[in-house]
């Protein structure tokens, strides 16, 4: 028996740890285990790497993974709900930043050897691993300035960018085709790991805030593609198997993320939507009906059944935990209270779902799309907070709409529906939002936040 | 040139295998929980700290190979802790009913 066997057998316990880790976030009763014994399978990773390989020191081993615990652990604590999406996309970054280093230092050692030797396969893993790495860690890092606020949200487009993305692409490629035929040239290698840090940059600033569902999912697959390639260039099948399930995981998500706006993958990537096509506003004035805080409140006290839409304007307004106890006031009342969640609401995939946690909103009364729209007809009041695509009827039935075909929330059929929003601004890509001025749809001006508190107020003096 | 040429069809094997074990994991997540579905994705993604403990531990040579190596060690542990921790946190707020207030 020697060292290498136990290392690869445990390796094999913590792929299985990994897999029931999992399978237990099948349920919100078992997901705890789950991410425990996820975390875990990779501890006993850790060790058996540290056991198993003939270190020459550790003093840097150490350095390395105090500072970056201690970052880590940091980041964990202090990141808000609100902020879910940044530290995603932060994490994925230095995930691929480290990927993209650690085949780095496999190339020099290889490099730094007398008789240089890499086959076909080691020499385009590395090559693959590289852009790819190299691209998810800037097009991360420049997703995670959009999410924060560092950097514009829009689309940042510029005449010729089509063509430049085009030539950086190629220079790609060339000097990639290139280093296979010659995989000792290290300027090429150079040349094709700055190229790709700068490509991931153009890829994704030109992708609007409310594409970032899409673009987090993508870049979470790709994280773990690059995992997976950096298994293939150090010959490590745990990378290879951990990688791949990553990489499923991003492609599930996006394809969600796409379906829930009926786009295409491409369409989201490449389209730049919403900065080229805007609507001009039509030409008919229609009516809007408003009512006071104080008719809200009448109406709501009536009602048995309320279903409350939230979108991302409930996370800018911070309004979770006002919302929270509205719903719980309307159920003291005696109302049925749902909380309806589209899949793209938010900045990614099931964003609204753990604000309304955070704010201690038990999760049975998350109910997803598909199964309340079925149950609208029967609801009484509708309170929209901070959604604007994601409840526009057009989507049904404006051909015309560029939204047309995406599943919505159908608070429309709702008896009475408040629309809590600043002014009638149109939302994200310029789009009208029909469900305004329908007869049953009454607004509210103001913030989100300072809207459901008075409300709040106005139930607590009676 | 032998081990690779042995090597690569049983990686490829795996990797097929992992990527429909993935697929069957995941498609049973409720989009409740997709939030903690990514950042778990994230931690296990650190898994590339293997990687980097060898290549800090055991293949830098070169100064500039060892500062590589250490930020590969450092920018995978920040993966794993804050992945795990902020998968941790958010899992503990998704609360029954009954255990809500």
């Amino acid at each position: 028996m020697n060292i290498h066997f136990f290392v690869q057998i445990t390796y094999i316990l913590a792929s299985i740890l990994f897999a029931f880790g999992l399978k237990f976030l099948g349920s919100p009763e078992t997901a705890r285990k789950g991410n425990q014994l996820s975390a875990l399978g990779m501890l006993l990773a850790v060790i058996a790497t540290l056991v198993g390989n003939h270190m020459i020191g550790f003093q840097w081993i150490i350095l390395g993974l105090v500072i970056g615990s201690a970052l880590g652990a940091f980041v964990a604590l202090k990141a808000g709900m609100t902020q879910m999406p940044e530290m995603i996309a932060l994490l994925h970054g230095c995930g691929a930043l480290g990927s993209v280093f650690v085949d780095w230092v496999h190339y020099l050692k290889l490099h730094s050897q007398l008789i240089f030797t890499i086959n076909g396969v080691e020499s385009f893993a590395l090559f693959l691993s590289i852009v790819i790495g190299a691209l998810t860690f800037t097009g991360s890092l420049i997703a995670w300035g959009k999410l924060s606020e560092r950097l514009p949200g829009r689309p940042i487009l510029f005449p010729g960018q089509q063509w430049v993305n085009l030539m950086i692409l190629g220079g790609i490629l060339i000097s990639g085709v290139l280093f296979l035929m010659n995989p000792v040239r290290i300027d090429l290698f150079y040349t094709f790991l700055a190229l790709s840090f700068v490509f991931g940059i153009f890829l994704v600033i030109p992708i609007g805030g409310a594409d970032m569902p899409v673009v987090i999912s993508v870049l979470n697959s790709y994280s773990g593609v690059v995992a997976c390639t950096t298994g293939f260039v150090i010959n490590n099948t745990l990378l290879i198997v951990v990688g791949a399930i990553v990489g499923a995981n991003g492609v599930i998500l996006s394809i969600i993320m796409c379906k829930a706006m009926n786009r295409s993958l491409t369409n989201v990537l490449f389209g730049g939507f919403g900065a080229a096509k805007k609507k001009s506003v039509s030409g008919v004035k229609k009516e809007v009906h408003s009512a006071t805080i104080a008719d809200a409140q009448l109406i709501l006290e009536a009602a048995t059944s309320v279903v409350i839409a939230p979108g991302y304007g409930l996370a800018v307004a911070q309004a979770q935990h006002a919302v929270r106890e509205l719903g719980e006031i309307l159920e003291k009342n005696g109302a049925e209270v749902r909380y309806a969640i589209h899949p793209v609401a938010g900045r990614m995939p099931g964003h609204m779902n753990v604000l309304l946690a955070e704010a201690n909103v038990p999760y049975e009364q998350l109910v997803e799309m598909e199964h309340i729209n079925p149950t609208m007809n029967t609801v009484d009041v509708a309170i929209v907070i901070g959604a604007n695509d994601t409840v526009n009827p057009a989507a049904l039935t404006d051909k015309t709409s560029p939204i047309y075909g995406m599943p919505i929330i159908e608070t429309f059929k709702a008896k009475t529906v408040f629309v809590i929003k600043r002014s009638m601004a149109s939302g994200f890509a310029g789009i009208e939002n029909e469900l305004f001025y329908y007869d049953n749809t009454l607004m509210i001006f103001g913030d989100a936040k300072d809207v459901v508190q008075k409300l709040v107020a106005e139930f607590k003096n009676k | 040139m032998e081990n690779f040429l042995t090597n690569l069809p049983y990686q490829l094997f795996i990797l097929v295998l992992a990527v429909f074990l993935g697929f069957a994991l995941i498609s049973k997540v409720p989009p409740l929980l997709h939030t903690p579905l990514m950042s778990e994705a994230n931690a296990i993604c650190g898994i590339i700290i293997v990687g980097a403990l060898i290549a800090a531990g055991a293949e830098a040579e070169s100064p500039f190979a060892i500062v590589l190596g250490t930020a590969a060690v450092a920018l995978a542990a920040f993966n794993v802790v804050g992945g795990y921790m902020v998968t941790e946190r958010m899992l503990k707020m998704f609360k029954k009913k009954d255990s809500a207030q």
